[in-house]
């Protein structure tokens, strides 16, 4: 579990509670409950948690998979640097905007899911994770055949591993461990057929 | 489309099966609720919020009878063995697709069920503060000072919030519970989880044992209640509801009407799946402990390791998968691996490529060398065969990085039936398109291909292949990623001749 990213989840979850608390907003305040006014005020809550959860921050390794049309709320999001960055605010925050919604039976699930994800999110932060933006690579248009850049070097028909004397096979079989190591030994002759 | 209609008839039949019995499910216990007599006093009060309630509730039940067994591999295999049409193997291989399917069914229900429940409890509060005498006012306030629990209202006094009552009761407190681990399960099984952080999905993903447990002990405390059946034969409430002012004049015709609740039912649906799912689990746990041998170990370039093993009893088909696990670097985590083996060798192997925790720990410990192998469990194999390529007379495969792995089974299986002169092979010819990352070696097979460095032409691809077999069926086979899909499919389409007796090209992707 060393790897594991915290805040990816905690961003999943609390861009559920988001949805969860717009949810039991609407019923509450449609439906004219007792204290029907927290309902309202879980509505707002509700959208600013998913305007603010739904750009997600990007992967320390490897490309990160952006949400769909996520790029001009990174833009916005990013704007306000390190209340953003910082996981210890955005933990406080989402535990102070979870409370007055615990008041109401209707949006108690959004107080409880958002609470869970400000816990995840001081994980995250104790972690010195920090949320970054996903910046927009420059798309790379490959020309036909531009991708194509040194022919290969041992076409077969090849003769067996052992006969082969190339250094780049000798590379290969020191970096093979264990008890053996190489190249597959062809069961019989292979003939290149050039269709 | 006629192709995808005769490979896939068996699930679309089974999804709108399943369909069909939700909304019957749904319609069914609606009605009973919104119709029957035994609930007019409980309507009275509630509206049509109790028939969705319940209505809800069914459906619930059904669909967490049916979620377990999707993931009931080692079962679903030993179905498969009994199978004899293809198809119907075949409809096996998308158990993870109706998993998720019945997982978002359940997330509706839950949300319609909650909703009705919402507004039960706000009604049963409001029936309380009214400020003329009706008839759910007065409903609401029997039976609470006598023993005997005929009350109708679980909001005992008009000083109870409904916050009280969900805390204090069996049904809130598990319907909380409940619904929380459901949503952290959803969470950390969002796809983006699942590719990237797979144990973060695998241990939350355990939360269903509290799922499971608190839905068994939801239904207690019978909240949801109805008319006594000798309280409707003494009182019935089209006799009885319009004098409701005279109750407590003790006129013998119209008493006060009891209530009882009725005892859980959850657990009557969800028991046989409970069951069958700790027997796959033991049943993992018993395959797990047979002696898997290691006869050699290989260390690619690109950090790819291949293993080869042997196990007892252990046959394979091409294109099927394993389970692997390493109790000295997880005790309790199983990762899948495509066999790379043909069936005709007399071990079976994988290539595993670094890509997180386990395989980079796992890489780590083969490349210490120390005279100590780690010991490995092995489950499986899982998977249809993928034998469709052998129909085609041309097949072409295209796999991406570690996509190629499937296709190094069937390459290597095709070898040995030409070598065995297999008459029933109809493939004469197989072109295989390895995106390899690693420029120096090919790390699979070795055997006759196109070496190509880079991005394949693949308009060049298929006009040769076109020009070069005018008359024949080729079968192209992916495995990789979608947009190398969507540029297969399309260059199928415009390269398959509009006479059907000449080059047709059949795309099919196939997720191993």
């Amino acid at each position: 579990m060393g790897q594991i990213e915290w805040a990816m989840w905690a961003n999943e979850q609390a861009l559920a509670s988001g949805l969860i608390l717009i949810t039991g907003g609407i019923v509450a305040t449609a439906g004219r409950f007792t204290q029907w006014y927290f309902g309202a005020y879980s509505i707002v809550a509700g959208v600013f948690v998913c305007l603010l959860e739904y750009p997600r921050g990007r992967r320390r390794k490897g490309a990160t998979m952006e949400r769909c049309g996520q790029k001009c709320m990174t833009t916005v999001v990013k704007l306000f640097g390190p209340l953003t960055r910082n996981y210890y605010i955005r933990a406080v925050l989402h535990l102070l905007l979870s409370v007055p919604a615990g008041f109401l039976l209707a949006t108690i699930l959004g107080t409880v899911c958002l609470a869970i994800a400000s816990v995840i999110y001081l994980l995250a932060a104790i972690r010195g994770e920090q949320w970054m933006p996903i910046e927009p690579r420059p798309t790379e248009r490959p020309q036909v055949g531009g991708t194509i850049k040194q022919p290969p070097s041992n076409p077969p028909p090849r003769p067996p591993a052992e006969a082969r004397k190339k250094p780049s096979e000798e590379e290969a079989a020191a970096a093979a461990t264990g008890v053996g190591g190489g190249a597959q030994v062809n069961p019989i002759p292979v003939t290149d057929e050039v269709v | 489309m006629g192709n995808w209609v005769v490979n896939h008839w068996l699930a679309v039949l089974c999804l709108v099966a399943w369909l069909g019995l939700n909304v019957f499910l749904f319609v069914h216990a609606f009605l009973k609720y919104e119709k029957d007599d035994k609930y007019y006093y409980t309507r009275e009060i509630l509206g049509v919020t109790l028939a969705v309630a319940r209505a809800s509730a069914f459906c619930l039940n059904f669909n967490s009878m049916l979620i377990l067994i999707p993931v009931c591999r080692n079962l679903l295999s030993f179905l498969r063995g009994s199978f004899c049409s293809r198809t119907l193997r075949k409809s096996l291989d998308h158990n993870l697709t109706f998993h998720k399917l019945v997982a978002y069914m359940i997330c509706i229900f839950t949300a319609i069920h909650i909703i009705a429940h919402l507004f039960n409890f706000e009604r049963y509060s409001r029936s309380h503060h009214v400020t003329t005498i009706t008839l759910a006012s007065v409903l609401s306030s029997l039976h609470h000072d006598k023993e005997g629990g005929f009350w109708l209202n679980p909001i005992q006094s008009p000083d109870m919030t409904v916050l009280y009552v969900t805390f204090t009761t069996i049904a809130g407190l598990s319907g909380v519970i409940i619904t929380i681990a459901l949503i952290l399960m959803v969470t950390s099984s969002m796809e983006f989880i699942r590719r990237h952080y797979f144990e973060l999905f695998w241990y939350t993903h355990h939360l269903f044992i509290i799922y499971m447990v608190c839905l068994w002990i939801h239904g207690l405390g019978g909240i949801v209640r109805g008319q006594t059946e000798k309280s409707m034969n003494e009182s019935h409430p089209h006799k009885c509801a319009q004098s409701f002012e005279k109750w407590d004049d003790h006129d013998p015709d119209c008493k006060e009407p009891q209530f009882e609740g009725h005892p859980p039912e959850s657990w009557k649906w969800t028991l046989a799946p409970v069951a069958l799912y700790i027997f796959e689990r033991f049943l993992r746990f018993y395959r797990s402990q047979q002696k898997v041998v290691i006869t050699k170990v290989v260390m690619h370039p690109s950090k790819v390791l291949e293993l080869q093993m042997k196990k007892h009893g252990f046959s394979m088909e091409v294109g099927q998968y394993i389970f692997v696990k390493c109790p000295s670097i997880s005790f309790l985590e199983w990762h899948p691996f495509t066999l790379t083996s043909a069936p005709e060798e007399d071990f079976f192997s994988i290539h595993i490529r670094a890509a997180g925790d386990w395989t980079e720990n796992l890489i780590r410990v083969f490349e210490q060398q120390n005279s100590l192998i780690p010991r490995i469990e092995v489950d499986g194999p899982f998977g249809t065969a993928s034998e469709d390529v052998f129909q085609y007379e041309v097949a072409v495969l295209v796999g991406a990085g570690i996509g190629v792995t499937p296709f190094a089974s069937i390459l290597k299986s095709i070898w040995f039936k030409l070598q065995h002169s297999d008459h029933k092979l109809k493939t004469q010819k197989a072109g295989h398109a390895a995106l390899n990352f690693d420029k120096a070696t090919d790390i699979l097979t070795g055997l006759k291909q196109k070496t190509f460095f880079g991005r394949p032409m693949w308009d060049n691809e298929f006009s040769t292949i076109a020009t070069t077999h005018p008359k024949s069926v080729v079968g192209v086979f992916l495995c990789g990623p979608l947009t190398l899909a969507k540029s297969l499919r399309k260059c199928c389409h415009r390269y398959s001749s509009l006479d059907p007796r000449k080059v047709q090209f059949y795309f099919n992707q196939e997720n191993f």
